[in-house]
C-alpha cells in the first residue's frame, strides 16, 4: 500500500527513497561447505597438485591453479587474531557486542573466520584454544558454526 | 611510456553532508576550482576523464559518473568509471596517467566522489562491509573496524605495538588538521582522549577511525607539452605502483617478506609474512613505485607522504609496507616523532619531530573519507605541496613542507586488497 512520501526536508527538498531485493544466491561451488555445517563438518579444501590446504575452502589452489580436494577440518584450533565488536553494521548493531576471531587450525594454512561466543570479551586472547559449535537448525549461512573455548567443550 | 605532470587540483570541503548539492555539484565545484587556478587551459584542450566513486549502493544512481561527465560539459569525450574500493582514487589517477603515458591523451582529467551522507552511520558501515567476500565475511558480523582491529590484535601480538602508540597518529593528523579548512574533523587530542573516547572494536576506539563523508576532487594531468604550455608550476608523476591481496584475510599466506632495496632477508628470519598484520599488496605497490622512481631509500629521498589512515592502526602497518621503517618498527617510528610536522606543538615528547612529515593535511582520520574521492584528495594536497602553493590554497602556511621536492601518496582498499603508490617531484 502506498503511504506516501516521507519528507525529511524542504530546503534542500530531502525525500525517503526506500529499496528491497531479494536474490537467488549460489553458493555454487562452495556449496558442500555450507551443507557441511549442517551436518557438523568443518571442510576446508587442499590443493590436489601441491598439497596446500585452504581453512577456508576454495575450489582451486590460489598458488598452483589446481583444483581442490575438500577435507574434514579438526573441530578444534587456536585464537590467530580477535576483536570484540561494539558497533557495527546495521543488520548486526542489535548482536553487539560480538566477538570475532581468526581461528587457526593444525595442518591447515589459512585461517578461518567465525564468532567467538561463551567467554568475557576481557578474557579472549591470541592461543586460546577453541572448538566448534553447530546451529541445531541451519540456516545454511557460514554462521551455522561459531566457536567457544575448548576448556568449557 | 612519455613523463606525466600534474598540472592542477581541486577539493570540495569534507563534510558530515552535503544535502544542498549532489555529486555531480561537488564534482564541478572542485573542476571550476582546478580551472580557474590553471587560467592559460581552456576546456577544449581536456582529451577525456576517468570517473571515480566506490558504491552504487550510497550513490543509488548507477553510471553516476556519465552524469558528472555531462553536467562538466566533457560530452563527447572519452570517460570511463574506475572503482576499487577505498582505493578507487588512487586507481583513478594512475589510470588518468596511465591515459597520458600511454599518448592516448595530452590532457586528462580524474575526477572523484562519495555520498555517503545518504544512509545512517551503522547502514554505511554495512554497505562498506559488503565489500569483504559475502558468502564467509560478511554475515560473521560484517564490519571492517572489527577487521581492522582483529589486524592490529596481531600486529601487538608479533611486535608489541601499543594503543598509545595509535593513539598518537591520531593526535598528530587531528591536529594537522586544525589549519586545513578542507578537512572534516580537525580537533586537538591527547593520547587519553583518544583511548576514553567509545570503543568501537577493541583495541580501536571512535578517535582511531576514519568518518564517513561528502567531498569531491579531482586532478588534471598532462603530457609534458602541454604542462609546458599552460602551467606555471607542474609536478612530474615519476613513478606509480600497485599491488593486490586475498579478498579474504584469512586467506592471506605466511611466507617471505617482500624486500626494498634498503633492506635483507638477514631483517626478517623469523617474520611470517604478510599474515593478517601486513599489507603484502602495499609493500608490492611501495617496490613497484620506488623502482620508476628510482628511490633507494624512502626515508632519507621523500619530502612527505599522505598515506591511506582509514585506521590510526593502518597508518603504522603502512610506515612499515612503505619501507619507512622496517617491518615491526611501526610503533616506535609514530613515537619518534619522525611522521609529525615540524614546528607544530602536539603535546607530545617527540624527539625526531618532523623528519618525515606523514599526512600534513590531517590525512583520512581528519580530512574525512568520501572513498571515491579520498585518493585524489591526497594528490591534489601532495601537487599544492610540491608546488609550495598551501599557503595559497589554505589560507594557512603551517603545512607547508619546506623545500618539499617528492611526495608519496598511497591508497588502500579493503583490508588490503587494491593498494596504490604514487611518487609525486617538484618540477
Amino acid at each position: 500500500m502506498d503511504k506516501g512520501t516521507v519528507l525529511y526536508g524542504v530546503d534542500p527538498l530531502i525525500i525517503q527513497d526506500h529499496y528491497e531485493i531479494d536474490y537467488h544466491h549460489s553458493y555454487a561451488q562452495d556449496s558442500p561447505f555450507f551443507a557441511g555445517l549442517t551436518k557438523g563438518q568443518l571442510l576446508g579444501s587442499r590443493c590436489t597438485a601441491c598439497g596446500y590446504t585452504y581453512a577456508t575452502p576454495r575450489a582451486h589452489c590460489m598458488g598452483c591453479g589446481a583444483a581442490t580436494s575438500w577435507f574434514a577440518l579438526p573441530l578444534t584450533g587456536l585464537v590467530h587474531t580477535f576483536t570484540t565488536c561494539h558497533y557495527g553494521g546495521e543488520v548486526f548493531l542489535k548482536e553487539t557486542p560480538f566477538t570475532l576471531i581468526l581461528v587457526e587450525f593444525d595442518g591447515a594454512d589459512t585461517l578461518f573466520l567465525s564468532r567467538l561466543k561463551g567467554l568475557r570479551p576481557d578474557a579472549v586472547r591470541i592461543g586460546l584454544p577453541v572448538v566448534a559449535h553447530f546451529a541445531k537448525a541451519p540456516s545454511f549461512k557460514v554462521t551455522d558454526v561459531w566457536f567457544e573455548p575448548a576448556d568449557q567443550a | 611510456m612519455r613523463p606525466v605532470y600534474m598540472i592542477g587540483g581541486g577539493i570540495t570541503k569534507f563534510a558530515k553532508a552535503h544535502p544542498e548539492k549532489d555529486f555531480r555539484l561537488m564534482v564541478k565545484e572542485a573542476y571550476d576550482y582546478t580551472l580557474h587556478d590553471v587560467p592559460r587551459l581552456s576546456k577544449d584542450m581536456i582529451d577525456g576523464a576517468v570517473g571515480s566513486y566506490f558504491s552504487d549502493h550510497f550513490t543509488r544512481q548507477l553510471k553516476a559518473a556519465s552524469m558528472v561527465q555531462d553536467y562538466l560539459g566533457l560530452c563527447p569525450k572519452p570517460s570511463k568509471r574506475v572503482e576499487g574500493g577505498g582505493a578507487t582514487g588512487g586507481l583513478c589517477f594512475q589510470s588518468a596517467w596511465e591515459a597520458v603515458a600511454s599518448g592516448r591523451m595530452h590532457c586528462c582529467l580524474a575526477f572523484g566522489f562519495e555520498t555517503m551522507s545518504r544512509v545512517n552511520t551503522w547502514k554505511g558501515n554495512e554497505f562498506i562491509a559488503l565489500a569483504s567476500d559475502t558468502n564467509f565475511d560478511f554475515p560473521v558480523g560484517g564490519f571492517y573496524s572489527g577487521y581492522y582491529a582483529m589486524m592490529v590484535q596481531r600486529h601487538m601480538h608479533e611486535f608489541g605495538t601499543t594503543v598509545e602508540q595509535m593513539a598518537m597518529v591520531s593526535v598528530k593528523n587531528h591536529a594537522n588538521a586544525l589549519h586545513n579548512p578542507y578537512a572534516q574533523k580537525a580537533k586537538r587530542l591527547t593520547i587519553k582522549q583518544v583511548r576514553e573516547s567509545p570503543m568501537v572494536a577493541t583495541p580501536l576506539t571512535m578517535e582511531d577511525i576514519c568518518t564517513m563523508s561528502d567531498g569531491a576532487a579531482v586532478c588534471m594531468l598532462a603530457s609534458e607539452e602541454l604542462a609546458g604550455k599552460v602551467c606555471d608550476r607542474p609536478v612530474k608523476i615519476t613513478g606509480v605502483g600497485s599491488g593486490s591481496d586475498a579478498m579474504r584475510m584469512a586467506d592471506r599466506p605466511h611466507g617471505k617478506v617482500i624486500l626494498l632495496p634498503h633492506e635483507q632477508e638477514s631483517d626478517y628470519r623469523h617474520l611470517k609474512y604478510p599474515g593478517v598484520h601486513s599489507f603484502r599488496g602495499g609493500r608490492m605497490a611501495a617496490k613497484l613505485a620506488y623502482e620508476m622512481a628510482g628511490i633507494r631509500n624512502p626515508l632519507e629521498e621523500l619530502s612527505f607522504v599522505e598515506l591511506h589512515d582509514a585506521y590510526t592502526s593502518s597508518e603504522i602497518q603502512t610506515y612499515e609496507d612503505l619501507g619507512l621503517c622496517r617491518y615491526g618498527e611501526g610503533g616506535r617510528f609514530v613515537e619518534s616523532g619522525i611522521p609529525f610536522l615540524p614546528g607544530l606543538d602536539y603535546g607530545l615528547e617527540l624527539p625526531k619531530q618532523g623528519r618525515l612529515p606523514v599526512n600534513p593535511s590531517g590525512g583520512l582520520l581528519a580530512c574525512g573519507h568520501p572513498v571515491g574521492a579520498t585518493g585524489l584528495m591526497q594528490a591534489v594536497f601532495a601537487f599544492w605541496q610540491l608546488q609550495g602553493t598551501i599557503g595559497k590554497h589554505l589560507n594557512d602556511e603551517k603545512l607547508q613542507v619546506r623545500n618539499a621536492k617528492r611526495g608519496l601518496i598511497h591508497s588502500h582498499a579493503g583490508t588490503g586488497t587494491y593498494i596504490t603508490a604514487s611518487i609525486l617531484e617538484a618540477a
